[in-house]
């Protein structure tokens, strides 16, 4: 069937099976930030924003994805990198094959609420498995980055 | 994996309905079991296009389209009020957001899964199941149904007065419950619904009359050992039907007691 | 303990790679590599069988298939996939496919086809009739059991570790010191009990994968997801009948180990399909494949029998450790022993006696293999346990009873090889966590209403910081064509940051910034021999190669910048990134040495050293939690977690402490709900991540690490391990917890709410 999707802004148009699932259409065109970690939807590694919303593409058909728009991380360094760094400082990246996904949750978290508690944030990413870090370093890395805003939004820096 | 042949997004339920009548046909929820099951599906039939992704409100009931996500009833104002929480309470713990942005109310409730926080929620609240065929039925009298080639089309939660309160067991915090309970007073009737028997959740009433008089310690505590001894559970390897039987008391007996506070 | 004030080291530096991976570049194997043929392993459904009948023709058919291999078309040399330091003590007991398959997820046949559902459809189609035998699952009955896992003539033990195929027994060993029986039966107090941890998975992010192709020389070009590239050239070497001059492997970047990349799981098959086919191939494990056919954790059970004196002077150690190594014995002869080396010598203090003995054996379950902790895990459980319960049942405070006993800096260690404990800061980390923890506080049990109960519990660790007398770590430092430098090296970073650390060394040994640091590895064919990254040693070995190799470097500089300076080498001395002529102002920068080096020059400005450590200091550890119990449903939240750590000097605190907290919650899964089990027909049941359940971040609590300095003479800075102990504490330390709340010691993990409320009197609710 044929199909087109907005990938990070580009639209693709193209003839796909109908069980092709968008986590696999997504790493065929390049998007390898998008990870595949179960096959049981658990781990939130394949973590892509479809309409802004955030989705596990492993367990979306490309097929019903057709008209939308996908955002992977790909597409959107420079809002990763606004606080990315903060979760490098903690060395909470680690083996890194979890990040793309939590980096994705963790940017519509944000936007959908700019400034969580640490618990909205721990439920928020509930979804997104890591097994090297003990979470304790991302949740630094964030909270270091919201504060870092919020001095900044009082104009202490 | 899953094979699809053909995939239609449906201009309408008639179509919709036509369709499914063929073995082989397939309604899609959200797709987190379908695409797990290694089986053929010759058509999968698409309702992303028929308005059925809405919560609507009226005074007398919530209209809960097939296609609304759990993520949409978890964050929904009105339900949240009208539940004192319980509805949030009961989706909070289901795999993540992103799951829950994907899975279907239509999906869960035609599933009859065992495991639902979803079905054990909705059981003990007023509610009703929209057929396309099958017209307006008791989401109680559905979920004994076996399942069949009708459409589900919506949910519609009366707005009875009632108090509810929602708990579950997990033995990690995103898994599937071992127990879930969901307790209710609709207007003057006590309901505890017990999902993840691990059998598909049954709801009771306070037949006996336990709490007739207002709730106290004693009370819940006599209204929860009769729930354990009317609540049939089974073992599977989350959990044994005797630990389930024990859950089943405590958890009616802490969901009674808060039900009770609410209510003072 | 004091350190002096360092340039690079003992700084919380980013890793190199962080960026990358934060924003998701495409660093991993799959990523990397380019199209291949799709290998998929049609794997046993039974736990003991044997091939009968295996039928390809119509599979072959399928358009798209390659090709079908099974157990005819392989070599018969057995062969062993541990990385372990030739000759390994795992014994050759395995071929690429065998006749005889032992466990529910070993390999009947290879397929290979031009897409993936190519490879599924003709799996579904290779016809196989087995002859199913009976299987030994429980390993308590495994031993002299009548059914034999390796019946085979050509099992083959390259080391004698007192193994025997035809008992099901891989591993025996009794050691001690003292007259243990004697000792106890004299001690006031005295009692024995079992402890039983499962086969955990480490069920890293990033399943098992590999791909291979033949490479512009015709030689075989290994891209693994590994933590040992050069075990798995010589393992791939034995197993396919090639050289290993034939062979390259390198490592991209590793989406997680922990151990399961200590064992070639995947190697052998795309690279067999690719000696078959001369094509690229690619096999990436589903985590269907990770969870049942992996590398987990032994199965162990350590009985535990202890003497102590009233007073709690713990006078008499007897451990007995039954170990499941499954159907293959991957690391069995070697994670056992930490199960008592790395827990005994934590009692030093008045310890009289002690006595060690084991048992390793077969059974028709998954292959176990080497998981962060190797035994030592177990070990702890086990000991720390017991000491805890030897504490609450004379009535002294568990922290009061480990400073009577505990180990402290300079004893020596009969039950650890008769070692210096030269860097031990046990006492300290003790002292400390008690004060950060709040444990007068938070160790009483403490009623909060509604069921609820609050208390806490503590556990010792300890672990090591190499293979003594094994091991060898290398690198080479060379100046690059600008004054900077690169390092080459052969461990693997899998996440943990080394390749950080090592270039953080660099820049320490050569007064430069760590951004001026260049790192490459691990690549067979590029880097200088590296056992790999495992048993704690990367830091504590490849590091104190680092140094080596960075000393040796400074004098080939001098001799160049001699030439420039005109006067001998020994007349210069290298110091703030620069070689000075003695008693002179006349200096040449590095980036001047650097152009020279390039023209009209004859010494090297490279050097490679290698390192192996006959000792493998301790690190040391106190973990301490504080739990909410709920008596009604039998549910546990942790609360809160504190780790004080001696890992000698953090070489980047901010990876160190990662390090400890990954760990923790690693170990908090494993407690309280990770669970490997398999139905009567050896069927495993956790088999992917809707029934194998992992911590979310909502599982764990908040956790405070801190760390306590201590000075280990023979570590490169003082520095001694981190990886591994880390995991070590939270089984002891939440099981004391859990006792506390219920009057109830629970032995066996995980402990679940279930085991919890059960044990429990009937109506605590009402």
């Amino acid at each position: 069937m044929d199909i087109k999707i907005k990938v990070n802004g580009t639209l693709i148009c193209e003839s796909v099976s109908p069980d092709l699932l968008l986590l696999d259409f997504l790493r065929k065109h390049g998007c390898y930030s998008v990870k595949r970690g179960c096959e049981t939807a658990n781990c939130g590694l394949c973590t892509v924003l479809l309409d802004g919303t955030p989705v596990l593409s492993c367990s979306v058909l490309c097929a019903r994805a057709d008209g939308h728009e996908v955002y992977t991380l790909e597409g959107l360094q420079e809002e990763a990198s606004g606080f990315v760094g903060f979760i490098a400082d903690q060395g909470a990246d680690q083996c890194g094959f979890c990040n793309p996904g939590f980096v994705m949750n963790t940017i519509a978290l944000l936007r959908e609420n700019p400034d969580p508690s640490d618990d909205e944030i721990r439920a928020y990413l509930a979804g997104n498995l890591c097994r090297c870090s003990g979470y304790e370093g991302q949740l630094r890395g964030i909270r270091n980055y919201l504060d870092y805003i919020n001095r900044k939004k009082q104009g202490k820096e | 994996m899953v094979t699809i042949q053909n995939y239609v997004r449906v201009k309408n339920l008639e179509e919709a309905y036509t369709l499914n009548q063929k073995k082989g046909s397939m309604i899609l929820g959200g797709m987190l079991w379908t695409k797990m099951q290694d089986r053929t599906i010759q058509t999968a039939i698409d309702l992303c296009e028929l308005g059925l992704d809405r919560i609507d409100e009226n005074a007398d009931a919530f209209f809960i389209g097939a296609m609304v996500s759990l993520r949409e009833i978890e964050l929904h104002e009105g339900l949240y009020a009208y539940t004192q929480g319980a509805v949030r309470d009961a989706l909070k713990d289901i795999v993540g957001v992103q799951f829950r942005n994907l899975a279907t109310v239509g999906g869960s409730i035609w599933g009859r899964f065992g495991f639902s926080d979803v079905l054990t929620m909705f059981l003990a609240m007023d509610t009703y199941v929209e057929l396309f065929q099958g017209g307006i039925i008791p989401l109680q009298e559905f979920a004994e149904k076996k399942p069949d080639r009708d459409v589900l089309v919506r949910l519609i939660v009366k707005k009875t007065p009632g108090v509810y309160a929602y708990a579950s067991v997990r033995n990690q915090r995103t898994d599937f419950p071992v127990l879930a309970c969901a307790a209710a007073n609709v207007s003057g009737t006590y309901r505890i619904s017990v999902g993840a028997r691990p059998g598909k959740a049954i709801c009771i009433t306070d037949e006996e009359g336990f709490l007739t008089d207002g709730i106290t310690e004693e009370r819940a505590k006599q209204f929860a050992k009769w729930v354990e001894t009317k609540i049939p559970t089974a073992g599977n390897h989350r959990g044994s039907a005797a630990y389930r039987t024990r859950l089943t008391g405590a958890l009616c007996y802490r969901l009674t007691k808060k039900i009770g506070e609410e209510q003072a | 303990m004091e350190h002096k004030n360092y340039n690079a080291i003992h700084k919380s530096v980013r890793k190199k790679d962080s960026m990358q991976l934060l924003l998701g570049k495409p660093v991993y194997t799959d990523d990397i590599t380019g199209p291949a043929l799709v290998v998929k392993l049609l794997r046993s459904p039974h736990a003991n069988a044997i091939v009968e009948e295996i039928h390809t023709e119509i599979a072959k058919k399928i358009p798209g298939v390659v090709d079908i291999y099974t157990w005819e078309d392989v070599p018969k040399t057995r062969f062993a996939i541990a990385g372990q330091t030739y000759p390994e003590p795992s014994p050759y007991d395995r071929l690429i496919i065998d006749r005889h398959v032992r466990f529910v997820g070993d390999v009947v046949a290879i397929i290979a086809a031009e897409d993936e559902k190519a490879a599924c459809k003709a799996m579904k189609l290779v016809k196989v009739k087995y002859n199913v035998l009976e299987p030994v699952l429980d390993f308590h009955k495994a031993k002299d059991n009548p059914v034999l896992v390796h019946p085979e003539d050509d099992w083959y033990p390259p080391v004698d570790v007192g193994g025997d195929a035809k008992r099901n027994v891989i591993a025996h060993e009794l050691s001690g010191d003292g007259d243990v029986d004697a000792v106890i039966s004299d001690c006031e107090v005295s009692f024995s009990h079992a402890y039983h941890m499962r086969a955990f998975n480490q069920a890293m992010m990033e399943t098992f994968r590999t791909y291979t192709c033949l490479d512009r020389y015709g030689r075989l070009h290994v891209i693994s997801s590994t933590q040992i590239v050069f075990h798995v050239r010589r393992i791939l070497s034995r197993a396919l009948g090639i050289p290993k001059s034939k062979i390259r492997v390198e490592k991209p970047r590793i989406g997680g180990g922990f151990g399961a990349k200590q064992t070639a799981v995947s190697e052998v098959y795309p690279a067999f399909v690719t000696m078959q086919t001369g094509r690229p191939a690619k096999l990436i494990f589903t985590r269907y494949e990770s969870q049942i056919a992996g590398s987990p954790r032994h199965e162990m059970e350590v009985t535990v029998r202890l003497g102590a004196d009233r007073d709690g002077h713990i006078r008499g150690l007897d451990l007995y450790t039954l170990s499941n190594t499954g159907a293959y014995g991957e690391h069995g002869p070697t994670t056992v022993g930490l199960s008592g080396h790395k827990s005994i010598p934590l009692y030093t203090g008045g310890l009289e006696a002690f006595r060690f003995g084991y048992d390793v054996v077969y059974t028709n379950t998954m292959a176990a293999g080497a998981y962060r902790g190797y035994g030592a895990t177990q070990g702890i459980f086990a000991l720390e346990s017991s000491v805890n319960e030897l504490a609450e049942s004379l009535g002294i405070d568990p922290t009061q009873i480990r400073e009577k006993n505990m180990l402290r800096e300079g004893m020596k260690m009969p039950a650890y090889y008769g070692e210096i404990a030269n860097a031990c800061a046990l006492d300290r980390c003790m002292a400390r966590c008690r004060e950060l923890f709040g444990w007068e506080e938070k160790y009483p049990v403490r009623e909060m209403g509604d069921g609820k109960v609050r208390t806490a519990g503590v556990a010792m660790a300890m672990q090591g910081s190499c293979i003594s007398n094994v091991d060898v770590g290398s690198a080479t430092v060379k100046l690059a064509d600008d004054g900077t430098f690169n390092l080459i090296i052969g461990a693997a970073d899998m996440g943990t940051g080394c390749d950080t650390i090592l270039a953080q060394m660099v820049a320490e040994c050569m007064d430069c910034s760590v951004d001026d640091v260049a790192v490459f590895g691990a690549d067979t064919d590029a880097s200088p021999y590296d056992s790999g990254s495992y048993a704690s040693s990367t830091t504590y070995v490849t590091g104190k190669a680092v140094e080596l190799a960075c000393e040796e470097l400074k004098k080939k500089l001098c001799a160049i910048a001699a030439g420039m300076l005109g006067c001998e080498p020994e007349e210069t001395v290298f110091e703030d990134g620069c070689v000075r002529k003695i008693n002179t102002d006349e200096r040449v920068t590095l980036a001047q040495i650097s152009v020279k080096d390039q023209v009209a020059n004859d010494i090297a400005a490279v050097a490679t050293a290698s390192h192996s450590s006959p000792v493998s200091p301790p690190p040391y550890m106190v973990g301490m939690v504080e739990i909410e119990l709920d008596r009604y449903t039998g549910e546990v939240k942790i609360l809160d977690y504190v780790a004080v750590v001696d890992c000698g000097i953090a070489i980047n605190p901010a990876l160190a402490r990662i390090q400890a907290e990954g760990g923790i919650v690693q170990g908090i899964g494993h407690t309280l709900f990770e669970n490997i089990t398999y139905d009567e027909n050896g069927k495993p049941v956790e088999s992917n991540f809707m029934q194998y359940k992992i911590p979310t971040r909502l599982d764990m609590g908040h956790l405070r690490v801190e760390f306590e300095n201590s000075y280990e003479p023979t570590g490169p800075f003082g520095a001694k391990s981190i990886g591994e102990i880390v995991i070590n504490t939270p089984a002891p330390a939440i099981a004391h917890a859990i006792y506390r709340a219920t009057g109830v010691w629970h032995r066996e993990l995980p402990i679940t709410p279930e085991k919890i409320l059960m044990s429990m009197p009937e109506d605590d609710f009402r």
